[in-house]
């Protein structure tokens, strides 16, 4: 057809115009003044350095990697197996899918308060143990001294807050695979193990890849819930962007930490496409 | 759950008792810290600081009274649909062809517009803030629904795109071209054969646009003055506030987007209706 | 199919019913807005609305901020040389970052008729010869106990006259009561603890809050809040506001902003004391902190804007201002008898720590400009990486110490009290 050639760019254009003047514009201001010295001047890294110089960047980039390469597969597995079985219930399938899709609409801000409502030291889970006579009183959970259950509480809401996108769009992705498939399989005597391997995992494989960039992309940017939970004690990369930027005010340290966050996104995304391409080849 | 009847007709109960446990397991996961939020927010200011917490609500309304009286509150209600509401239109009308582009096409610069649609998502939105505002008071923009729309709009855009276009990638091309090979025209082949089989994800993708706008908080503390939105209204004033108020304060805010989850819902699975024909 | 195509229309007709409410929400004679990070909680907003602007006579829209947007919004509208806040209120700190677009308040102090304290109105002037932002609310930070706590006093100390070597005794006896720290910090992301040392612990334990950074007084200073640390309450990390932790009863000795205090003290008058802050070898370190109104250049209404400054420091105003916030008035006031109870109860450990014997006041830092956050920051990470991570005191001082004197030489400021008022930069010695 004579049209495909132009089609797709037309087809991209508003979308493309649309970020563009939204999106595109502010960001190049934004980013040039990552390589700005404060009060104007020549390109320079100075604000690369203060923001490598300083003490809280380290642990920022470690727990940032640590909590998003712990969250994101620990939700791909999570909203696989709750695709699955959104699909196998055939009675008030619309219910359930409902259910699981709420935290979907729960902003992380209110996320990180329903669960500080758990973990707190008056919070439910002591109430819980201790009506259950396994402490005493209240105990504090979430304290410096212990790192590893400040991290665990924060991956625990991530992980009830966030795993509803993947599972929409899992499950999207799964009504499209043709059920022939499966009941051919299924003549072929293979176990329901063989088919989720066989059938739904390599068709499946858009969906997948899409919900994963756009997980993992969110994940380096969380900091809602870390603050609610963990307060000051574990730093990440968007709440130090957002400390440098309002806190101490300095915008060029805050850009930078921006681009850094963006750089590691994009770095992740390209591993993601690469990983995950799609070996049959579009047709035009 | 009642019993319920996997695909192969012979009834495994072992299997059936399997999921049932499953889905009971999956369901209180999601919906207990959410009882929580509810007992919070319906009991009195003293039990919610004290300790042992409630298990039941004592459906004491002083922290649901102070918000339903608080004054702005319905308008900002209001504006938040609006915004949330224009998000989702623009994110679907913007994303969608292109989603479907990418699907369909090869064409230089492919990979390109994509990694840029994503690189929209992976920049904090609050450094972007200042340049956006001096644009919109520049232009006009500044403090309506449509421009707050359109901030959100970015943050939605790279969604819609991506996952309507892992859609469109599924639904086999081989149906568009019988289509074609019969008559239809490209845009009615999209319309007839496409479109249906595209609805949940693209109920999906609007339903993330509606939900990404309503929680923004950031931009629209920036870009209203007069026309609030309910979650610059409240939320962003809800850290540094009474507990009580902070518990009753976010129940007002998550129970908005229930009901619109719920009222959408359907679309999400409408295809089962063909998949499962 | 019909379903789709239904569909569709109704996305189309929603779609345009939405374009158009959108376009004609028409401007009409907006009320004056009053952008602001005081009385930021929800209570305080409503009430400051109700109760202190209403009596204005003329419509004020107060919208509370976080410090994020606050922040960004004046950047933008200074930028873009037109705006819509007519009126500006925020912490000293916050508004000398944007001194160049505030216009000269000096008639209003005037204007209102009251007695402004003088020593506010000078730092209003952010180092120009303008009245950059007139003084409106004041507030300091005092401690605040748990009657339960009070047992365990340490023997032969008095409350009104604590040191803080009893104040870790004491924590220390509460520990070992009740099988967990008793002591309470708001060290959490919205906590104001950088203040502890600024303004309560560097003074009373060196005199000085930027020249004795590094001096060995400093280094005993640390070591004794090391021990303090041990005492208190590992959750602190996340506290922002003690009031919750206190009255939770999770925590029984606070140190506190007064505001920060006062749901507590009015919801269970009966079940706290105030009580001055604690002294140590040099004198009893205490800070202010002022809250100010600003009026931007772009401001739509600027003449009426200064009347409303103006109203905002009129005694009666100030007084219901406190009820509402519990920020004290700034100018001269009679207070009523009816006050709330955490009036009575902040007043009074506010009038004792200031007119103690061994009173060492400290000023807000004074020409610093937007390096305000970087200077608090100093402070803070110098709390963390001692007491946190553990690292050596001696090295960290020395390392902090080159920070806050970059930050000196950077804003090229004179030292303010408690160090001797000089002309030159100040130094880290």
């Amino acid at each position: 057809m004579r049209e495909t050639r132009w089609l797709p760019y037309a087809l991209l254009l508003p979308a493309t115009a649309f970020l563009l003047a939204f999106f595109l514009l502010p960001f190049i201001e934004v980013a040039l003044n990552a390589f700005t010295p404060k009060g104007g001047g020549p390109f320079s890294l100075n604000h690369f350095r203060t923001m490598i110089g300083d003490w809280k960047f380290g642990p920022a980039v470690r727990n940032t990697f640590v909590l998003t390469l712990i969250i994101v597969p620990l939700q791909t597995i999570l909203a696989l197996a709750l695709a699955n079985l959104v699909m196998k219930v055939q009675r008030r399938a619309d219910v359930l899918l409902y259910i699981l899709t709420i935290p979907l609409g729960i902003s992380d801000l209110a996320a990180g308060l329903i669960w500080l409502a758990i973990f707190e030291q008056t919070g439910y889970l002591n109430s819980i143990l201790s009506g259950l006579g396994v402490i005493p009183g209240p105990q504090t959970i979430l304290s410096y001294q212990n790192m590893w259950v400040l991290f665990a509480a924060v991956i625990l809401a991530e992980v009830w807050r966030a795993t509803a996108i993947m599972l929409v769009i899992l499950v999207a992705g799964m009504g499209l695979i043709p059920r022939e498939y499966y009941e051919a399989a299924e003549v072929f005597g293979a176990s329901a193990w063989k088919r989720f391997l066989r059938i739904t995992l390599p068709l499946l494989k858009p969906s997948l890849q899409t919900a994963l960039i756009l997980r993992t992309i969110l994940a380096f940017e969380v900091f809602a819930i870390v603050a609610a939970l963990a307060g000051t004690n574990l730093q990440v990369l968007m709440g130090e962007t957002y400390a440098w930027q309002f806190d101490f005010q300095d915008n060029g340290v805050a850009s930078a930490y921006a681009l850094l966050i963006l750089a590691i996104s994009v770095g992740f995304t390209v591993l993601l496409l690469w990983a995950l391409r799609d070996r049959t080849g579009v047709r035009a | 759950m009642k019993a319920m009847s996997l695909r192969n007709p012979v009834i495994r109960r072992n299997g059936n008792f399997l999921i049932g446990t499953a889905v009971v397991t999956a369901c209180l996961w999601v919906l207990v810290p959410l009882y929580f939020l509810a007992v919070n927010a319906l009991s009195s200011p003293k039990a919610v600081i004290g300790f042992p917490k409630p298990a039941v609500p004592q459906f004491n309304l002083e922290s649901v009274h102070f918000f339903a009286t608080y004054e702005g509150v319905a308008t900002a209600l209001l504006n938040s649909v609006l915004v949330a509401g224009l998000t989702m239109v623009l994110a679907i009308g913007l994303g969608a062809p292109a989603g479907y582009a990418l699907a369909r096409f090869d064409f230089p610069g492919k990979s390109a517009f994509r990694l840029v649609v994503l690189m929209t998502r992976a920049f904090p939105l609050p450094l972007l803030a200042l340049p956006l505002t001096v644009l919109y008071i520049r232009t006009g923009l500044d403090d309506t629904a449509l421009g707050l729309a359109f901030v959100h709009t970015t943050l939605a855009l790279p969604f819609s795109i991506l996952i309507t276009a892992s859609l469109f990638l599924s639904i086999p091309v081989e149906l568009e071209e019988a289509a074609w090979t019969l008559g239809c025209t490209r845009i009615g082949a999209f319309r007839h054969i496409v479109l249906p089989l595209a609805v949940p994800g693209i109920a999906a993708s609007a339903v993330f646009a509606f939900v990404t706008s309503w929680n923004e908080v950031f931009a629209a503390a920036v870009l209203t003055v007069q026309h609030r939105t309910l979650t610059a209204f409240l939320l962003q004033s809800l850290d540094v506030s009474p507990l009580p108020l902070k518990f009753a304060g976010a129940a007002a805010l998550v129970l908005p987007t229930l009901i619109f989850l719920f009222a959408v819902r359907k679309y999400l699975f409408s295809l089962w209706g063909i998949a499962n024909r | 199919m019909f379903r789709i195509n239904k569909g569709q229309r109704l996305a189309v007709l929603t779609a345009s019913v939405l374009m158009t409410t959108a376009a004609t929400g028409v401007a009409k004679a907006d009320p004056l807005l009053f952008w602001s990070t005081a009385a930021t909680p929800v209570e305080e907003t409503k009430m400051m609305r109700e109760q202190v602007l209403a009596g204005f006579g003329k419509p004020v829209q107060y919208l509370a901020q976080d410090p994020g947007p606050f922040a960004t919004r004046i950047g933008a509208e200074a930028q873009a040389g037109k705006g819509t806040i007519g009126i500006i209120g925020g912490l000293h700190g916050e508004l000398a970052s944007f001194s160049s677009g505030f216009v000269d308040l000096s008639d209003v102090v005037g204007k209102s008729g009251a007695k402004v304290n003088g020593a506010y109105a000078a730092l209003g002037k952010l180092g120009t010869s303008e009245q950059k932002y007139v003084p409106w609310m004041q507030a300091t930070y005092i401690m605040a106990a748990n009657k339960k706590a009070l047992q365990y006093l340490p023997k032969g100390a008095d409350l009104n006259n604590l040191t803080y070597a009893q104040l870790i005794e004491w924590g220390k006896t509460m520990r070992q009561a009740t099988g967990s720290p008793k002591i309470g910090l708001p060290a959490g992301p919205k906590g104001l603890i950088h203040r502890f040392f600024q303004g309560y612990l560097y003074p009373s334990y060196t005199g000085s809050n930027v020249v004795k950074f590094r001096s060995p007084e400093a280094e005993k200073m640390w070591g004794d809040f090391k021990a303090l640390w041990a005492e208190t309450d590992p959750g602190s990390n996340n506290y922002g506001f003690m009031q919750e932790p206190l009255m939770a009863g999770q925590v029984w000795v606070a140190w506190e902003h007064t505001a920060r205090l006062k749901d507590a003290f009015d919801k269970m008058p009966d079940d706290f004391v105030a009580f001055p802050v604690p002294a140590g070898p040099a004198g009893r370190g205490f800070m202010p902190v002022v809250v100010g109104i600003s009026v931007p250049k772009t401001s739509p209404d600027a003449a009426e804007a200064k009347a409303l400054a103006a109203y905002m420091l009129k005694p009666e105003t100030q007084i219901t201002t406190l009820r509402v916030t519990g920020f004290f008035p700034v100018v001269d006031v009679t207070l009523p008898a009816d006050m709330p109870p955490s009036v009575r109860l902040s007043g009074a450990a506010v009038a004792a720590q200031s007119s103690a014997s061994n009173a060492k006041p400290s000023l807000l830092p004074v020409g610093l400009g937007d390096l305000n956050g970087k200077f608090n920051k100093a402070f803070s990470d110098t709390f963390q990486r001692i007491v946190l991570r553990g690292e050596d005191v001696k090295a960290v001082l020395a390392q902090q110490g080159d920070v806050v004197k970059s930050i000196l030489d950077e804003a090229k400021a004179p030292c303010w009290a408690p160090d001797p008022t000089t002309q030159n930069v100040c130094t880290v010695e």
